[in-house]
């Protein structure tokens, strides 16, 4: 097992709201949305390591946070054992460097005015990556290796298609050479095929540069495709963290396997067919006692109720954060 | 099942220019929609999908170039008046557009837009349309939906957004639903909650629908029929089972063999090679023949028209696949 590269240890996210017309009546306090409770994870070098759950389970603040665009309210996140949140990591920019990201929106991400070719060398030279002289061959080859033709740098956003303008995205993650690439929702808005070509060409690109990835994505069939490991998220808390082809062939947390069995089959002859989760959906504003999932739990008993199950190795599994994991993982 | 038509699209075409070019994103588009009926449109990022239901709303026409026919229950709606459409958008056919950001309007918040829905389409009094609009929130599963009616669109997750557009669609209870990649931002357990409920105002109300999705999981459980485009024009249109079975034209093929499904994990899917072409641009003959690995002579002379093959099925292509006759999946 190889050394993480980025460690997460008990990080809490809460945005606060403003107050409303009601809660000032009441003179309630302002409410928060807790969008991360006590995330621990581990991200290996050279892995993929992909993250599903619920929207508006906390995926993207993760991967922001990881990021710094937002800054957690508790716990930390180690780079190379350094806090990335500490005051003196924080003015170090080898860090927004070392560790890019890529948004799930090509159209407004990219600067509509720019030139492909513009946008490559503004990023090169921001880090200070290449000589002046050096930058024309560096982005020529940067075009290369994301398979756009050399035209392309002479072209502005909205002149590419969908999936062209994710290559040109990923060139510009790629131009600051990044040890973690974080993707969120990289490829939710393209077609199958397009789909297929981003998905070899960073598989490709982890193997020749020993890329780690951190994955999010809702298209269950490509996380599981890509990923080596995989976790599940649930109102911001890791659930269940595991070997992605056996979490996949075998959930153990009942929210796992409602997830899972929720995917959508290519086979019309199945509709109607898949279970639908009951109850009632659950709120990061409000979120309930014991294990966060006991209300629409199928399997939910007293103890559920009450005491909130810790994420924890199961045999023959991986980590599982429910109580009742064990007969799971041996009765199915 | 025969279904009354409801929407019938006759030779619809759409023409953007850029600099002194035409470009043609809509090409000599017709189908038909029954009460009901579910259609999927799938296709290659850029073929002319978003643009297709645009300019079936009257969209389009601000700043391209639309002919052809939209008869909307029986009356064509592409030539009507700005102001006489406005009676039929959001009250008749309602959309949900595919950047859920850059249609909520940023300063308002959620509970504001849903009731102002309300009260251009519906006759529901103040009260009723704070009801309706915590309904709405509740039906797409915003958890909290009462409390969370005064929060602004940016205070909610890329996928809390796609479900306040879907309310706000549905808020009017439409008879013609254009969902353009409705629930792309969704897991799929709220996915399927929001196709649930679709398919239910489908069913009971009679609505018709189409949707635009690339996920072909999402055609399989709920379409009934589909349509594919490529370059602007519908290049093959069947049954939900036997397009997905059975695909006829080498572009859905290509689309089929390119999901993730039985290929060892980690390693190259399939992808149809090559890219599309530039709309500017389009070769002669067939749009997908510098792409096509059944490319013949033919192809690169002529445009194939979209021809019938078996009841209900048609596919625009001169030399069209077949599994079931044994062509190589
Ligand atoms: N800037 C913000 N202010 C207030 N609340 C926020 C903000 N950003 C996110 N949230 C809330 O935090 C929670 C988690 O949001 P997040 O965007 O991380 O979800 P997600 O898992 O990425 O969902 P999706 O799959 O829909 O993208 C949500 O309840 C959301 O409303
Ligand atoms: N306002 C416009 N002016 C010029 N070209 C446009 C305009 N709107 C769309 N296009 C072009 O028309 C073509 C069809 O675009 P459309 O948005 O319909 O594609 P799509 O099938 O919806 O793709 P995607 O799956 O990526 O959403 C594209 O080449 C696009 O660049
Ligand atoms: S701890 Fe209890 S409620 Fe939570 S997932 Fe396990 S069985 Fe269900
Ligand atoms: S007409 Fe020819 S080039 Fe076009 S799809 Fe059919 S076989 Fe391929
Ligand atoms: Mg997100
Ligand atoms: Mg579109």
């Amino acid at each position: 097992m190889s050394a993480p590269v980025l460690e997460i240890r008990d990080l809490h996210l809460a945005f606060p709201l403003g107050r409303s017309f009601a809660d000032l009546i009441a003179r309630r306090p302002g409410r928060a949305v807790r969008a991360l409770n006590g995330i621990d994870l581990d991200l290996r070098r050279g892995e993929t390591l992909g993250i599903v759950g619920e929207s508006g389970c906390g995926k993207s603040t993760l991967a922001r946070a990881v990021v710094r665009l937002y800054r957690p309210t508790a716990g930390t996140v180690s780079f190379g054992g350094e806090d990335i949140f500490a005051a003196h990591t924080r003015r170090d920019r080898t860090y927004n460097r070392r560790v890019q990201m890529m948004f799930q929106d090509p159209y407004s991400s990219l600067n509509p005015r720019m030139t492909c070719g513009q946008i490559l060398t503004e990023a090169l030279s921001v880090h200070r990556m290449r000589p002046a002289a050096e930058i024309p061959a560096r982005v020529a080859e940067l075009l290369d290796l994301v398979r756009l033709p050399q035209d392309a740098a002479e072209k502005l956003p909205h002149e590419f298609s969908g999936g062209q303008r994710q290559r040109i995205a990923i060139a510009r993650a790629l131009a600051v050479e990044p040890e973690v690439l974080i993707a969120d929702e990289l490829v939710s808005a393209l077609d199958v095929s397009v789909q297929a070509q981003v998905v070899n060409l960073l598989l490709e690109l982890q193997e020749r540069l020993g890329l780690t990835i951190l994955f999010v994505a809702h298209d269950l069939r490509l996380v599981r495709h890509v990923s080596n490991r995989v976790a599940v998220i649930y109102l911001g808390r890791i659930v269940e963290i595991g070997d992605s082809e056996s979490l996949f062939s075998a959930p153990t947390h009942p929210y796992s396997q409602a997830l899972l069995s929720a995917a959508p089959s290519l086979d019309p002859a199945d509709r109607g067919r898949g279970a639908r989760l009951q109850g009632e959906l659950p709120s990061p504003l409000n979120i309930p006692p014991g294990c966060p999932f006991h209300l629409r739990c199928p399997r939910a008993t007293d103890i559920c109720r009450t005491a909130r199950p810790d994420l924890r190795p199961i045999a023959g599994r991986g980590e599982v954060a429910c109580h009742h994991a064990d007969e799971i993982a041996l009765n199915g | 099942m025969t279904r009354d038509t409801i929407l019938e699209v006759r030779n619809l075409s759409t023409t953007f220019a850029r600099a002194g070019r035409a470009l043609p994103a809509v090409r000599d588009v017709s189908f038909t929609l029954g009460r009901g009926e579910v259609l999927g449109l799938v296709g290659e990022s850029g073929s002319g999908k978003s643009v297709t239901l645009r300019s079936i709303l009257g969209l389009s026409r601000h700043y391209g170039t639309v002919t052809g026919e939209v008869r909307w229950k029986g009356r064509d709606i592409a030539s009507l008046s700005e102001r006489a459409l406005r009676s039929v958008r959001g009250r008749e056919i309602a959309m949900i557009f595919q950047e859920p950001m850059s249609s909520l309007n940023p300063l308002l918040t959620v509970g504001m837009q849903l009731t102002e829905v309300l009260k251009a389409h519906t006759d529901l009094g103040r009260s009723e349309r704070r009801r309706r609009a915590i309904e709405m929130l509740d039906h797409v599963g915003i958890p909290s939906a009462a409390a969370r009616l005064d929060d602004y669109p940016h205070q909610f997750s890329g996928g809390m957004r796609q479900r306040v557009m879907i309310a706000i669609a549905l808020a009017a209870r439409p008879q013609l639903l254009l969902a353009d990649e409705p629930t792309t931002a969704l897991d799929v357990t709220i996915q399927a909650q929001i196709l649930d409920l679709i398919l239910g105002l489908a069913r009971e109300y009679e609505m018709g629908v189409i949707l635009v999705t690339h996920d072909l999981g999402v055609v399989a459980q709920t379409c009934d029929r589909v349509a594919v485009m490529y370059a602007g024009r519908i290049v093959e249109e069947a049954p939900v089972a036997p397009l997905l079975s059975d695909p006829r034209h080498p572009y859905t093929m290509g689309l089929m063999r390119s999901v993730p499904e039985g290929v060892a994990p980690r390693t190259a899917l399939y992808s149809v090679p090559g890219t599309p072409p530039a709309l500017d641009a389009l070769p002669q003959g067939c749009a997908f023949a510098p792409r096509c690995p059944s490319a013949s002579a033919q192809c690169t002379a002529t445009d194939p028209a979209l021809n019938r093959l078996a009841p209900g099925r048609s596919a625009a292509c001169h030399h069209p696949v077949s599994l079931a006759k044994g062509d190589a999946a």
